[in-house]
This record gives structure tokens, sequence and C-alpha cells, in this order.
């Protein structure tokens, strides 16, 4: 620790510098954010003013009521909002259980198992993990509508997988790699199968890491956006960020939907994020990557 | 060690459980990320579109000639360079400076670091209309602000001239990145040993010297880290322009994915499409390589 005298001799200019950069990033994420909250509590008249009026005189959540609980004046992307916000909810929670069932195996066998190509698959999962969407979506596009799944939850939870499993495998892996061996070489001396070692050793110690790259994942679905565009135009799969898209209509924009509907859209990954803030930290330092 | 009753040696054993366990994940990628890539390559090579795949007609590497030849082609690549160089520089400068005030714990830094987590968290769709509805010409709050700051006399339609439009893309883009880096910056920082700058403060190197012969080295991996993902991320960028412009105005902020969308989807050439989707994956797939290269040693991966 510092002693305090060199803390008390710390130059009041410096700190009041310091203190005034603090503010000022402060400003620039909050701003943007405040005026979309705002923007979400006006109603239509008010912010269509010129000048323009930053505190609302009449502040109402009329534009919440009427996404959450739809009447007769509701537009019409407002109006299939709710049925969006189930679809991303179950898109996003079916692809991060798959991701961490089927990727926990892989990570695995990866970082514990010395086989045949251990090193080729993890060079190849980094290599999928560059692969951009847009390059996929063609075929995808031919098999999905063969089998007869586009517009529906399914196409999305298994196309979703392209990314997700990739980068749940690599997080999880490093999460793994840093378990003690000696745990498991007892038990693989008691003659435990490596599967029981993984689900009653490895996984309840490595929680934390299967958090964090829960969480990963679940956002990035949530976040996910030119799959579900592509295969998804009826309100049967169409998730959040597509219906928060399409209230910018072909003639009239529904300013007032589109801003609620982003607050709406925004509530689950922040609130999640803030929760569980240090294992998004931790998920970082492991080498974690949501952009 | 334990005895074997199997015939099996350990070596095969382990090939055999290995490949067990990998085989639901390595089933799914094949099935959804190297079966695709490999078709849409395929596709490449015909003059097909959208919804008659009985009229594919073989054309070898004609895609890829007509494109190269395409000034369009070089002006999107040269489109997306700009937004790629300039929003990650700005975002790896801007990201490093908000790590290290974060390091030097100013007053409020915890609730400074917690409120990053915020625009990161954002999806990317919201951030777009959000800072769209901002940039608004008649009724937005850019305009507003500035006006009231005496900074301009009357509104002005800021995404109806390219360079611009571009330009508040990428502000957005860096509303909405840049808390990412500073939060991988500032982890690395806290992990540094502070013994190395102590003992260059004592040699009598300044705080400049010591921030760039010291802490910038020890920061190498972590700042690689960032970059090379937020460079492939940032290449292949859609989403964001999408929604601000939708390529808008006059195909000013059509970016390399942009182009494959239109290509694709509005005017239906699905070969030209893949072989432009081909190309971009052949891109990151360089930096990819640069990403192994760099990141990636064998046995030591911490």
């Amino acid at each position: 620790m510092s002693s305090n005298s060199s803390s008390a001799r710390k130059p009041r200019l410096k700190y009041f510098g310091y203190l005034l950069l603090v503010i000022l990033v402060l400003v620039f994420i909050y701003l943007p954010v405040a005026w979309l909250i705002i923007s979400s509590i006006s109603t239509r008249a008010e912010l269509l003013n010129v000048p323009i009026n930053w505190i609302p005189r009449n502040p109402t959540f009329h534009n919440y009521i009427n996404i959450l609980m739809p009447g007769g004046d509701t537009s019409g992307a407002a109006l299939t909002f709710r049925i969006t916000l189930r679809n991303s909810l179950i898109v996003s929670t079916s692809v991060t259980l798959i991701s961490l069932l089927v990727g926990s195996l892989a990570a695995y066998a990866l970082v514990r198992i010395r086989f045949h190509f251990n090193e080729i698959f993890m060079i190849g999962l980094i290599a999928t993990r560059m692969i951009p969407e847009i390059s996929l979506v063609i075929p995808l596009y031919i098999l999905a509508s063969r089998v007869h799944i586009l517009n529906t939850p399914f196409v999305l939870i298994a196309t979703y997988l392209c990314f997700s499993l990739p980068f749940a495998i690599w997080l999880m892996a490093a999460f793994f790699e840093t378990i003690p061996l000696e745990l498991e070489d007892a038990a693989l001396i008691d003659g435990c199968s490596r599967l029981r070692i993984l689900f009653q050793i490895i996984i309840p110690i490595s929680t934390p890491g299967l958090i964090s790259t829960a969480l990963f994942v679940f956002l990035l679905a949530w976040d996910e956006f030119f799959f579900a565009l592509i295969f998804t135009s009826t309100v049967a799969a169409k998730t959040v960020p597509v219906a928060i898209a399409e209230f910018t209509g072909r003639y009239v924009v529904d300013v007032t939907g589109m801003m609620t509907g982003g607050v709406l859209a925004a509530i689950p990954p922040v609130v999640l994020a803030l929760l569980f803030q240090r294992y998004i930290v931790s998920g970082l330092t492991a080498g974690a990557v949501k952009g | 060690m334990r005895s074997y009753s199997s015939s099996l040696s350990l070596r095969q054993r382990n090939n055999l459980i290995g490949l067990a366990l990998i085989a639901p994940s390595l089933i799914i990628i094949f099935g959804i990320v190297l079966q695709p890539i490999l078709s849409t390559l395929y596709l490449s090579f015909f003059d097909a579109t959208l919804g008659v795949t009985s009229t594919n007609i073989f054309v070898g590497l004609g895609n890829y000639i007509d494109l190269l030849g395409d000034k369009v082609f070089w002006v999107t690549i040269q489109r997306t360079i700009y937004f790629t160089f300039v929003s990650v520089g700005l975002e790896l400068v801007l990201g490093l400076a908000i790590a290290q005030l974060i390091h030097t714990h100013p007053p409020g830094w915890r609730f400074l670091r917690t409120s990053l987590i915020i625009p990161w968290a954002v999806p990317t769709i919201v951030n777009g209309t959000m800072w769209r509805w901002i940039y608004n010409a008649d009724y937005g709050a850019l305009n507003a602000l500035l006006m009231q700051l005496g900074l301009i006399d009357k509104y002005i339609p800021w995404l109806i001239y390219p360079k611009t439009a571009m330009n508040l893309v990428i502000l957005a883009d860096i509303w909405h990145s840049v808390p990412f880096i500073a939060l991988i910056l500032q982890a690395a920082l806290a992990t540094l040993p502070v013994e190395m700058e102590e003992a260059a403060a004592v040699d009598g190197a300044n705080a400049w010297q010591r921030f760039w012969h010291v802490r910038l080295p020890l920061l190498r991996s972590a700042i690689l880290v960032a970059l090379v993902i937020r460079t492939v991320e940032a290449f292949r960028v859609f989403d964001i322009i999408y929604v601000i412009t939708a390529g808008g105005p006059a195909y000013g902020t059509v970016t390399i994915s942009y182009l494959t969308y239109l290509e694709t989807f509005s005017f239906g050439h699905i070969g030209r499409g893949s072989a432009l989707s081909f190309l971009i994956s052949l891109i990151t797939l360089l930096l990819a390589f640069i990403f192994i290269r760099i990141l990636y040693k064998p046995g030591d991966r911490q």
C-alpha cells in the first residue's frame, strides 16, 4: 500500500484532471443510453418537437404497455414484439445449453486426452471462428428450405451453433486447463471413466468458467442478426434484433416503438452482464470474445 | 498406474475416447460450417440465380475474374479497409487510454469499470437504431445538441453525405467496442508486475518512457488478442450498417459484407455472391493465420 504521505502529496491538479477524464468517459457512455431511455418514455408528438425537449414534460409508460400488452393502435412491428422476445429467449437458451453440453465433452478431450488430431482440431476451431456467417448462409439456406425448417426456431438454434459451439469449446478448454491434474489422476487410478471424471470432478470445479461461457454464448446468440434476418420472415421464429430493424418501416418510422423495443431488447443482456460482471471479466481474460 | 484388462494400448484407448468425446462437436461443425463453406466454394464457380437452381452454368473462375476486374469491388474493399483501420485504430487508442485511466484508480474508477459493461452488452442492432435516431436530420439529438452549443446554425442531414455517414457509423461502432478493449486491457494491466516499472522509475525513466518501454511490451499479447479479434470483426461489419445507413447514401457505406448481401439477396446473383463471400473468408482466414501464428503456442496456452 502506498503511504499516506505520498497520497497526500499527490498534486491536486492531477487528481482533478483524472476526475475530469472519468466524467468525460462516463458522459460518452451514458448520454446515448439516456437519450434511448428518454425517447422510450416520451410521447411521439413530444419527440418530433423542435426545439428538442431533453426532459419529457409528460413521461409515460404508454409505449411499454403498447408493446407488452398490444392494443388496437399498436403498429405492426410493435404488435408482434412480445412474440419475438419469446423466440429470442427460446433460441438463445437452447443454443447456450447445447453448446455447453456438447462443447464440454470436446473441450475436456482436447485439454486432457492426448490423441491424434488433437492439435489439428484446436487449430480448426480457431479457423472456424474466423469464417463469417455470410460465407455459410447460402448453402445453409438451401439446406434449411429442403428440410423445411425455415421460419422455425430450429433453423436458428442449429445454425447459431456454427459460431457458438467453437467459441464455447475454446473458452471451456481454457478454463479446464487451469484445473490441477492431480484431482483426476486419483480418480483415474480408482478406475473412474473419463465421462464420470468430467461430470463429477471437472464440471463442478469449473462452475465459474461454465457460467462465464454460458453468459458469452447467450449474449452472442441474443445479439445475432444476420442469420435471423435471412432465415426468418414470419413471426413464428423472428428474433428481437430483426423485430427492431423492422420498426424502420418503408414509409413510417415508429420511433417510440423502436426505442422502447431497443430498451426491452437491451435489458436481458445488460442485466445479465452487470449481475455476472466478474464472470465477464474472467471470460475476457481467458481469451473470450464477444465483439 | 492401472492395469489393462483389454487388449488395447493406452494410446489406442485414448484415441478412441478422445474421438468419441469430440465426435458430436465434429459432426455439428462439419454439418454447419465445413460442408456449407465447401458448397459456397462450389457455387462460386457457377453463374447461378436465387431460386432457379436448374439453370446453373459452370463458369469456372469467371465470377472471381469479373469481381477482380470490377471497380465497385475495389472501391468497396477500400471502404471496408477504411472502416476497419479507423474504427479499430481509434478503439485501440481510446481503449488503452481508458484502461490506463482505470489503472491509476481515480475517484469513481469502480463505477467507470462497471459502466463499461453497458455499451458492450447492448445488442448491436439496438446500438445501431439508437445512433440512427441520434443522427436523425430533423429531430435528432446530435443536431439539437450542437445547435444549443452554438456549433451549428441549422440542422444538418448528416447521413446524406457518404463520408460523414461512414464516420458516424464508425462513431457508433466505437461506442460499442471501446469498452470491450478497455475491459480486456485493464484486466491485463491489473496482472502486470509493478516491480519492473518501479525499477525503471528508480533508474530515472520518465512516465512516458516507462509506459512505452516497460508497460506496453508487457501488454503486447493482450493488445494483440483485442486487435486481431476486432480487426476480423470490423472487416466483416454488416449489422450496424444495415440499421444506420442501409448501405446508403448512394451505396456510400457499402462494405464488402454488405455488397455480398446485396449481390446475393437483392440481385439474386448467388454465384457472384458466393465468390464474394468466399473471398471474405479467405481474407479473414488469412487474419486467422496471423492470429494463430502470433497467439497459439502449443503447450503454453493459458
